[in-house]
């Protein structure tokens, strides 16, 4: 592809607010950190509109006709890339899935040409995810004006799409947030999904938002985004409304952050005795993939306060609301 | 051989306690005189220096060259013309893995380019303290002091082991080479590529804490006190090694230190929205760190200032913050940014030039950076009523990868002289 406009190709900063368009509608969807409470509430809304199709697995909403997306995952995944593939296909969009980790880059080419590629494909959305925080900022900036770029997790920074479906799952079950005490569980040094959750509870304005942790997986300054860190699980869990359980990734104990499986279980494991720390009506939420035995008991994630199969089919109508969201914003945009 | 005289210049020379507005001549290379000339003084060449500023030319600690290597980022000869025309007359060369200066041949090589190069800042070239830099063997520091090497650093690259690093001291104090070390403990460091704290939190950025350096720097303390050789410490970045250094030097530790010039006015926040160009390592810090560094410097604790120039090509900072390179093209805007600092009231205007001009040429034990009668001419005349900033347009360095584009700076160079030749005008 011809470079069009060299000035395009300084590097520089990649401020966030690039994902709002000059009249403050979403063109991509980047990160949650910054984004207004009203503009969080019209992504559950929508979704929550696309949840109340009826027969919604074969009817499906042709708002993207003609559209194609394509995702790039730079980086493992079924469960974020299929509910994407699925969103689009329901919007009636063309779906590309590349996975990329085997193909260009490891032959060596840079992050830019493949996307300076791709892009003369004549696409319309890249959803990226990636090893490296920053990446879908990144592909944002330097990608052409017309395309929409939607985060489907940049390293340890923020999965907003996944934070987006979790805030819907809460809000089905308890209606408002400011009265709500929130407890993030795990590993959330590494976690994206934590980031971004944290940020979209705050905006939302949540009574409390916890996380709880080994100091060993605590981020230093983690305070300062608006959390209370417990390091102490039954202390962390005392009086929830929502718990939320993260992934523990097995090379964090070769990492030297955590002695064994088993000593994480029984120190952080989410019990049946444990959840009866929280309120009654607490509910129990895990991103998945689970790993049973290792931060979570197989009865509390299949019991009754789970609701970790509800989250899934959120997932998809999240999803399919932000793609709406964004085509429009470009829309406008390019008016 | 020519003679040179310079009229009615504000000569500004530190290291004698000198800022006066006199004349100055120069003959064979050498300042002759200094104060009013005799009108029988014919000189062949007169500058009339009214309103300039006369300043010894500035020394700089740390330069990457990139060449033999990596002549994508940058060419000797070109970024020595970029070096002269910034006021910096001499520059050390710092080896790095892709170019590891460990042998005789590398270190004429580079000499030979910088000599080829017309009008270049003079080459003083650190050597390689283990074999390729590899931090596995010592390397030939013999044949690297009789090649004219001022000093021989590990740089960036990491030892494997303590033992060796104290056996590199004796050796490198056995053939009277000072040791530059960067303290950075690799086993601390990972993959971090920020400063630990809640910008980088907010962002997933692997943290590099302060105790990457303090670690190092307490260790190499301890050593230095064990082993009684002299180490100069490199590009400090935290508050808490300000704190170590001046108790080293309280104890009396031949120890001395330098920082980098963004250091002095970068900071954490300036990564806020993933900006490569502010990719660093050390990374930078908290404003604490860097008002910490200020008074450092402005203590005497910290010795120096110095470029730690690192062009790259534009491709090396186009990439996801934690796959960019790391460093700051920075020769451009040494003299600028050390001038700031008077400006903003952190030094003295002596206190400023010091810090770029005696006392880096003392660390390396060099007859450089003062104006003294007898001493050679490489001297700057800088007219400060000028104002320039820093564009794509105006950076003249292969490196384009400065953070302070769209900065604006009182004061400009006019002319270079190194050895009594006018080598920029």
């Amino acid at each position: 592809m011809i470079n069009d406009n060299s000035q395009h190709l300084t590097p520089g900063a990649l401020p966030s607010s690039m994902q709002l368009t000059r009249d403050g509608q979403l063109k991509h969807f980047l990160n949650i950190e910054g984004l207004p409470p009203l503009l969080l509430e019209e992504i559950l809304d929508r979704a929550e509109q696309f949840l109340d199709l009826p027969n919604k697995a074969q009817n499906k909403a042709p708002v993207l006709r003609g559209k194609t997306v394509m995702n790039l995952f730079f980086e493992n995944s079924t469960r974020t890339r299929t509910t994407f593939e699925l969103a689009a296909q329901r919007l009636t969009a063309d779906v590309v899935t590349l996975d990329i980790r085997n193909s260009a880059t490891s032959k060596g080419e840079s992050l830019l040409d493949t996307i300076r590629n791709l892009s003369a494909m004549n696409c319309d959305m890249f959803v990226v995810r990636h090893q490296h925080s920053g990446a879908a900022h990144f592909i944002a900036r330097y990608c052409p004006p017309h395309i929409s770029v939607l985060n489907a997790g940049d390293g340890y920074h923020e999965h907003p799409t996944q934070a987006m479906l979790d805030m819907l799952t809460i809000r089905q079950h308890k209606k408002a947030f400011p009265p709500l005490k929130v407890g993030i569980v795990g590993d959330i040094l590494h976690s994206r999904v934590a980031r971004s959750q944290i940020h979209a509870l705050t905006t939302l304005c949540t009574g409390e938002v916890r996380v709880i942790a080994p100091r060993t997986l605590i981020p230093v300054g983690i305070e300062q985004m608006g959390v209370n860190v417990y390091t102490n699980m039954e202390q962390g869990l005392d009086d929830l409304d929502v718990i939320i359980m993260l992934r523990l990734q097995k090379e964090r104990m070769h990492g030297g952050l955590l002695p064994s499986e088993r000593e994480y279980f029984s120190l952080y494991g989410l019990t049946e005795e444990r959840v009866k720390l929280a309120k009654p009506d607490a509910i129990v939420m895990h991103p998945g993939p689970v790993n049973r035995g290792v931060e979570i008991d197989s009865r509390v994630a299949d019991g009754s306060q789970s609701v970790i199969l509800e989250q899934v089919s959120n997932g998809i109508a999240v999803r399919m609301a932000v793609m709406t969201m964004v085509m429009s914003g470009q829309a406008k945009e390019s008016l | 051989m020519s003679t040179l005289h310079i009229k009615s210049a504000r000569l500004i020379d530190p290291a004698n306690h000198q800022d006066v507005v006199t004349d100055i001549v120069i003959e064979a290379g050498v300042i002759s005189a200094i104060g009013t000339i005799p009108d029988e003084v014919q000189a062949e060449q007169t500058i009339d220096a009214e309103g300039l500023w006369l300043l010894p030319g500035l020394v700089d600690l740390s330069v990457y060259l990139r060449e033999p290597g990596q002549e994508n980022k940058a060419t000797i000869a070109h970024e020595m013309q970029v070096a002269v025309q910034s006021g910096i007359t001499t520059v050390c060369a710092m080896p790095e893995l892709a170019s590891s200066i460990d042998s005789s041949e590398r270190i004429n090589l580079i000499r030979d380019k910088a000599q080829v190069a017309k009008n270049a800042a003079q080459v003083e070239v650190i050597g390689a303290l283990t074999a390729g830099l590899k931090g596995e063997q010592l390397s030939n520091m013999g044949s690297l002091k009789k090649s004219g090497c001022v000093a021989v650093t590990q740089g960036l690259a990491p030892f494997s082991n303590t033992n060796l690093l104290r056996n590199c001291m004796d050796y490198a104090a056995t053939n009277e080479l000072k040791l530059f070390y960067q303290p950075i403990e690799h086993s601390l460091l990972g993959d971090g590529c920020a400063h630990q704290g809640a910008i980088a939190t907010r962002l997933g950025l692997p943290a590099i804490s302060p105790s990457v350096e303090t670690t190092a720097m307490a260790q190499m303390l301890t050593l230095v006190e064990d082993t009684h050789t002299a180490v100069h410490f490199c590009r400090l970045s935290c508050a808490k090694s300000v704190e170590l250094l001046a108790i080293a030097k309280d104890k009396g530790l031949p120890v001395s230190a330098d920082v980098a010039v963004h250091q002095l006015f970068l900071t954490d926040m300036d990564i806020a929205d993933f900006n490569t160009l502010c990719n660093t390592l050390p990374p930078l810090r908290s404003s604490r760190d860097r008002d910490a560094l200020r008074q450092g410097v402005a203590d005497g604790v910290i010795d120096a200032i110095c470029s730690d120039h690192q062009p790259h090509d534009i491709d090396a900072k186009l990439a996801p913050f934690q796959q960019s390179s790391s460093g700051i093209s920075a020769l451009e805007t040494l003299l600028p940014l050390t001038l700031r600092l008077v400006e903003e009231g952190v030094l003295t205007l002596a206190q400023a030039i010091a810090t770029v001009t005696h006392k880096p040429a003392e660390i390396i034990a060099k007859p450089k950076g003062s104006l003294g009668v007898g001493q050679a001419a490489d001297f700057v005349l800088f007219n400060p009523d000028k104002s320039c900033d820093i564009s794509l347009q105006s950076l003249q360095s292969k490196g384009k990868n400065s953070p302070f584009l769209g900065w604006w700076f009182s004061g400009g160079v006019e002319i270079v002289v190194i050895a009594g030749d006018v080598v920029y005008h």
